[in-house]
């Protein structure tokens, strides 16, 4: 265990920012905070510049798909790290499926590139401000974001597994 | 960025021209590109364009049951799938609440270092070869043969290993498996020795590799870099000493760290992390030895399967081979993370779970992924050459680059 205790982290984080930190839990271990758009680059910069907690280390940017979630389909998750505290941070923000824009956190960490542009590339979350916000993995022609929950896993137009061709 | 200026007009001295590095080029070890503007063999510019093998991984996950998911798995770094079956056996262990026995830990802890030794014998191997060595390739390629011997004695398979099952081993080690570690262990130092000889204070590597590709780090922890990579830099993060996992912290090793993080310092600290990694083995072993020999999973008849002989003669096993093929466990609804120290890095499963037979989302932190976005911007102003063998010592695999 790490020198500082999530209650501990808690208490910094309220005392920081009150109520913009929303839905507080602890799954695992691991405290996990929810906060606006508008607060996001925020508490990320205030995470890694704060003398004590020292969040230097950003391990993960990553999104989830809640279609049912009306105004917050979306969620964009960074896991963040304070190596010399050990102990790791996730906030999630919540977008509108409409409105997918976020500040991008590329400007705190250099690594929040590729991890961003790996998000927009699946779930088409726009990062404002984000120096090259690019398709990575897909190909650059691709209309659709394929980790949200509506594309089918196989592409539905395809005519090579129809019934007719094996005598169904 | 910032930290890597940028090449102006006035340092230019011939015509630019335009290099495609990859998809398949040799030198790249993978399917990779990189579109590179060069001025004589100074790289002006670099744009890596990666996704060549991307196999919606992710997108497969949120359709199959959690047990089939490991095959994915091995799919990612495949130099050393056991480490990746590995953790998502712990992800999901962590999600469901299972505590393993001490046995299975040991166990698991064997396979592992075992697969991190593979892992970097090849990088360190390749690394020799992108220098124009070949000999240290050849001769360490007999010792990672060895060890996919072992794979094969433990699991029936030698790459994608798909070893382990939730809660455990699909079956127990047997004599031989214990027979080949052991021999392993004695004639494997024997060759490491002889592997450093060559090259440790070798003239022509040591030009080759000094002072090449130096990341601070600073910069390396801005990227997000982890790995044998980060700590050539100086910054002991290892996942097994910060966050310890299936037993690590009840065994002794160091983390090596180097000090300039230049290509020559990751070699060092990939050949001093086999030495570690022999270590752990050894006190595993003797570990071994003091727990019930019959120990091979934990005891959780709603995950593990029952052995088939069982499902046949016995109401309770079959009830439970029945509700576990077909989904019909109960799992905690829950989101977990949980990285491992894969050898290229933190490797890291983000599980969410809605209480289905399948993972709501699960996402991998993969550490190729994420050190490999520095490579364009650092190899701006570098030679050609030293490009190359900044890629090879990167050990970026193809597999956990596009997942």
């Amino acid at each position: 265990m790490g020198k500082i205790t999530n209650e501990e982290l808690l208490q910094k984080v309220t005392a920081q920012f009150g109520g913009n930190v929303t839905n507080v839990s602890e799954p695992y271990g691991l405290l996990t905070v929810e906060t606006s758009r508008e607060q996001i680059i925020d508490v990320l910069s205030w995470l890694k510049a704060d003398e004590q907690l020292q969040f230097i280390y950003l391990t993960d940017i990553t999104a989830i798909h809640y279609p049912e979630e009306q105004g917050r389909e979306i969620g964009v998750i960074y896991h963040v790290h304070s190596l010399v505290n050990n102990i790791r941070i996730r906030i999630k923000v919540f977008l509108a499926e409409g409105d997918v824009n976020i500040p991008t956190a590329s400007a705190v960490w250099n690594g929040a590139n590729w991890m961003e542009r790996e998000t927009y590339d699946f779930f088409g979350v726009n990062f404002t401000g984000h120096p090259d916000l690019r398709r990575i993995l897909n190909v650059d022609d691709m209309t659709v974001y394929p980790m949200r929950k509506e594309f089918p896993l196989e592409d539905p137009n395809r005519v090579d597994k129809k019934d007719y061709f094996f005598g169904r | 960025m910032q930290n890597f200026p940028a090449y102006t007009d006035t340092d230019l001295q011939s015509e630019l021209s335009t290099l495609n590095l990859g998809p398949t080029h040799p030198a790249t070890h993978g399917v990779f590109q990189n579109v590179l503007q060069l001025d004589g063999e100074r790289i002006v510019s670099g744009v890596s364009t990666i996704g060549y093998i991307h196999r919606a991984f992710e997108k497969i996950a949120e359709h199959r049951p959690f047990y089939q998911i490991t095959p994915l798995t091995d799919r990612l770094n495949y130099c050393s799938a056991p480490i990746n079956n590995m953790g998502w056996h712990m992800t999901v262990e962590k999600l469901l609440g299972i505590q393993t026995p001490k046995r299975v830990d040991y166990m698991r802890i064997i396979i592992m270092e075992l697969s991190r030794i593979a892992d970097h014998i090849v990088c360190n191997g390749v690394l020799g070869v992108d220098t124009g060595a070949f000999t240290g390739f050849l001769y360490m390629m007999e010792h990672r043969e060895a060890i996919y011997e072992i794979y094969e004695e433990v699991c029936g398979s030698r790459l994608t290993t798909n070893v382990g099952r939730i809660g455990g081993f699909e079956r127990n080690f047997n004599d031989i498996a214990f027979a080949k570690t052991r021999k392993f262990l004695e004639t494997f130092p024997k060759a490491l020795t002889e592997f450093q000889n060559l090259f440790n204070r070798n003239r022509i590597f040591v030009d080759r590799t000094k002072g090449v590709a130096a990341v601070t780090a600073e910069d390396a922890l801005s990227y997000s870099w982890s790995g044998p990579i980060l700590r050539a830099t100086g910054v002991d993060y290892d996942v097994r000493a910060m966050n310890p996992y299936c037993s690590y912290e009840d065994f002794d090793f160091e983390v090596p760290v180097g000090t300039t993080g230049d290509v020559y310092d990751r070699f060092l600290v990939r050949n001093e992390e086999m030495w570690q990694s022999l270590r752990i083995i050894e006190q595993a072993l003797t570990k071994i030895d003091k727990e019930d020999k019959n120990i091979f999973h934990a005891d959780v008849p709603e995950y593990y399967l029952p052995p088939k002989e069982e499902v046949y003669n016995n109401m309770e096993a079959l009830i439970y081979h029945f509700k576990i093929v077909m989904g019909e466990v109960k799992t905690p609804v829950g989101e977990v993370y949980h990285s491992v120290e894969g050898a290229n890095g933190e490797l890291g499963f983000y599980l969410v779970n809605d209480g289905g037979r399948s993972p709501y989302r699960l996402h991998f932190r993969r550490p190729s992924f994420i050190n490999y976005q520095m490579y364009a911007p650092m190899s701006r102003g570098m030679l050609l050459s030293d490009a190359i063998i900044n890629m090879s010592s990167l050990n970026v695999i193809a597999g956990e680059l596009d997942a």
